[in-house]
């Protein structure tokens, strides 16, 4: 068994094996929906790290900067923001308000029904969303490091959540996810030791050299599926059926392709070439990003206050005692987060150098997955890019597992009856969607997916969220307006990218970042239909607002 | 019920302190959501909230004005500090502590609003 098969397994199997010891403990619905409350900071602090780090943490970001450069810096300070902005907003009440999800949390403030349904199905299609990369991601890395089908990654994944989630609940996913945060943090900051000694090794070429990538060494180059090149300077490559000479243009590339020393490496055609210097620099709209300006503030404001509104994100919240802990949780994941993302850029900046064929192949989410192997190599590039996978997979496990108890824990309180058994049924209800998903749509980068996540999470959740907890002035209708209207602009766009409706210009930039127009327009609708339904504001406001913001040490009678 | 005043017993501070226990009024306002107790939930709600938004837009004007720095002082985008492209080691580094800085700021005053209203509800 190669060492990429026997990590994946490794993983795979502590997954299910810190679930059962899991199990053991989890004996009512209480104990699967939420750990019983009884989970400590670190622990769950922990957990939240192990559940967030995605594949668009451990996969995606490096990708992204790699090709698109300095201005993807800013997904994973948004990622950690959000959670600076959860703190300041709304993690403390939400804790106090003893609901179990987001549609329970709408149900108690607003008292109303159809908002509850509302944020059911949005808690559904957000989860769905941001499953959809993960078992991406997971067929992706399944390909590149042993060349197993696309499908055959992503049905590993789904099966070994879908088995875990229905048969330990949160209380199991508490366990496994605060042991892959730090299996995660290990896998990626070990290998990159090796890889910056290895840079310097190598006399420390500048990461943003006046020229664009080319290839260091002779290079041999395959192609599982053909792709559209443009060549930018004439090359004489070596294909099965010999010599060819690559002159500028567009050019369609499949087979093995060996490209000589020295040359230039062909970008595919999604990615437009780069020098070092562009690539370097914020809003240069390197990589062919058009809008850089509105691109980067549309993805600040969709990931800071997206955060909040991510549904397994949400869950954890209430496995904490009290309000006060929901605070200093947070204030440890920020820390476990920040540490964390200093590392995912660094594989990006030394993917152009030593891995720029994946710009050719258009495989640019697995930069990280190939560095041990171009920069170190021998036995111990073997071990390290083990390693890399087993982060990865752990990411892809532990995003999973708690995207599928949030997206299963709605399902069988709004739409099954509520017992254990029914929750186990959700739970492959929930995962099965996705897959079917991930195994028919065609593959965006895992990064901008999940971006598209937070932006219908910012658009929908956090004004519910952040209006219901400090504005007595919300009701019902204005809630139920803004989900709808959030919710319909953001999956509107969602859509229209993923569909590749457009490509260039002003209205692709709008619709690949949708937060900068969607987030106000929901805000604005859920405030100006408060105000015009002002007899709809709930009697109890008052007793809601004392349930949410008084410190528990007072001893009031909190109802649940 | 009657419109005659009732009589009442006036006595010093330190009598009714021995009579009743500390803090019982307060929490029972708060509890009956009486006018006092709505006062003082919404005195604290606005603590929170002002003290919240007072660090967002802390952060907001740090962070969000970098996109716009580097648009308006393109010269910035260049710069090195550290042998380090400013915008890598603002956006790749420091940024980071500097929100946890943040989160544990926001942790210290929003529980010593919190502490300083149970003081309010417990002597009154």
């Amino acid at each position: 068994m190669s060492p990429d098969l026997a990590a994946i397994a490794l993983v795979v199997l502590l997954t299910l094996g810190i679930g059962a010891y899991g199990l053991r403990l989890a004996r009512t619905t209480s104990d699967f929906m939420v750990a019983s409350r009884g989970v400590s900071p670190l622990w769950n602090a922990s957990a939240i790290g192990g559940e967030y780090l995605s594949a668009a943490s451990f996969l995606g970001i490096a990708g992204l900067v790699y090709a698109y450069g300095a201005d993807m810096l800013w997904y994973p300070v948004g990622f950690v923001a959000g959670y600076l902005v959860l703190l300041l907003l709304v993690a403390a009440p939400l804790r106090r308000s003893g609901a179990y999800t987001v549609p329970d949390f709408a149900e108690a403030r607003l008292g109303s029904t159809v908002v509850r349904r509302l944020a059911s199905v949005l808690v559904v299609a957000i989860g769905w969303l941001y499953l959809v990369p993960q078992l991406q991601g997971a067929g992706l890395t399944l390909r590149a490091t042993t060349g197993a089908p696309v499908w055959a990654g992503a049905v590993l994944v789904a099966v070994v959540v879908t088995v875990n989630v229905a048969g330990g609940g949160m209380r199991s996913a508490t366990f496994v996810q605060a042991f892959q945060y730090w299996l995660k943090l290990t896998a990626i900051s070990v290998p990159a030791l090796f890889l910056v000694l290895a840079w310097q090794g190598d006399g420390a070429p500048d990461l943003a050299g006046p020229a664009g990538p080319v290839f260091r060494e002779t290079t041999s180059v395959r192609l599982d599926a053909p792709v559209v090149v443009d060549v930018v300077e004439r090359v004489v490559v070596q294909t099965s059926t010999g010599a060819r000479v690559l002159t500028p243009g567009t050019t369609r590339l499949s087979g093995t392709v060996v490209f000589p020393a020295g040359s230039a490496v062909p970008h595919v055609d999604r990615i437009e070439r780069s020098t070092g210097d562009t690539w370097a620099r914020p809003l240069s709209g390197a990589g062919g990003l058009e809008h850089p300006l509105y691109a980067t503030y549309a993805l600040v404001l969709a990931t800071f206050l997206g955060t909040m509104g991510l549904p397994h994100v949400l869950v954890r919240f209430y496995t904490n005692p009290d309000g006060a802990a929901a605070r200093r949780t947070t204030l440890v994941v920020l820390g476990l987060l920040g540490t964390f993302y200093l590392l995912p850029a660094l594989y990006g900046a030394l993917g152009r150098l030593y891995a720029p064929e994946l710009l050719l192949t258009g495989r640019t989410d697995a930069v990280v997955l190939a560095l041990p192997a171009a920069m170190v190599g021998g036995l111990l590039g073997d071990l390290l890019q083990a390693l890399l996978v087993a982060g990865a997979f752990a990411a892809f496990l532990s995003t999973s597992s708690g995207l599928l108890v949030s997206t299963a824990g709605v399902l069988v309180q709004d739409v099954l009856r509520g017992t254990v058994r029914d929750f186990r049924r959700a739970s492959v209800l929930a995962a099965v969607v996705p897959l079917l998903l991930a195994l028919a749509a065609t593959s965006l980068p895992i990064g901008q997916v999940v971006g598209l996540a937070f932006a219908m999470a910012a658009s929908t959740f956090c004004p519910l969220l952040v209006l219901g907890i400090w504005w007595r002035g919300l009701t019902a209708p204005g809630a139920a307006a803004g989900l709808v209207v959030g919710g319909g602009l953001s999956a509107a766009a969602v859509l229209g990218t993923l569909g590749g409706v457009v490509d260039r210009g002003w209205p692709a930039a709008l619709l690949a970042q949708p937060a900068a127009w969607s987030v106000p327009t929901a805000f604005a609708v859920m405030v100006g239909v408060s105000l015009a339904t002002r007899h709809r504001i709930p009697v109890d406001v008052g007793r809601t607002m004392l349930l949410l913001h008084a410190p528990e040490a007072l001893g009031l009678s909190r109802g649940r | 019920m009657t419109d005659v005043p009732r009589r009442v017993a006036v006595t010093s501070p330190r009598t009714r302190a021995v009579r009743r226990p500390p803090g019982r009024q307060a929490l029972t306002a708060l509890d009956e959501q009486d006018v006092v107790g709505d006062l003082l939930i919404r005195s604290l709600v606005r603590a929170q909230l002002v003290l919240g938004l007072r660090l967002a837009a802390v952060f907001g004007i740090l962070l969000g004005g970098l996109p716009l720095l580097f648009a308006v002082a393109p010269q910035t985008r260049d710069a090195q500090v550290l042998g380090i492209a400013l915008p890598w080691l603002v956006l790749g580094g420091a940024v980071y502590p500097a929100l946890w800085a943040g989160g544990w700021l926001y942790v210290r005053l929003a529980e010593r609003n919190e502490r300083d209203f149970v003081d309010l509800v417990e002597r009154s």
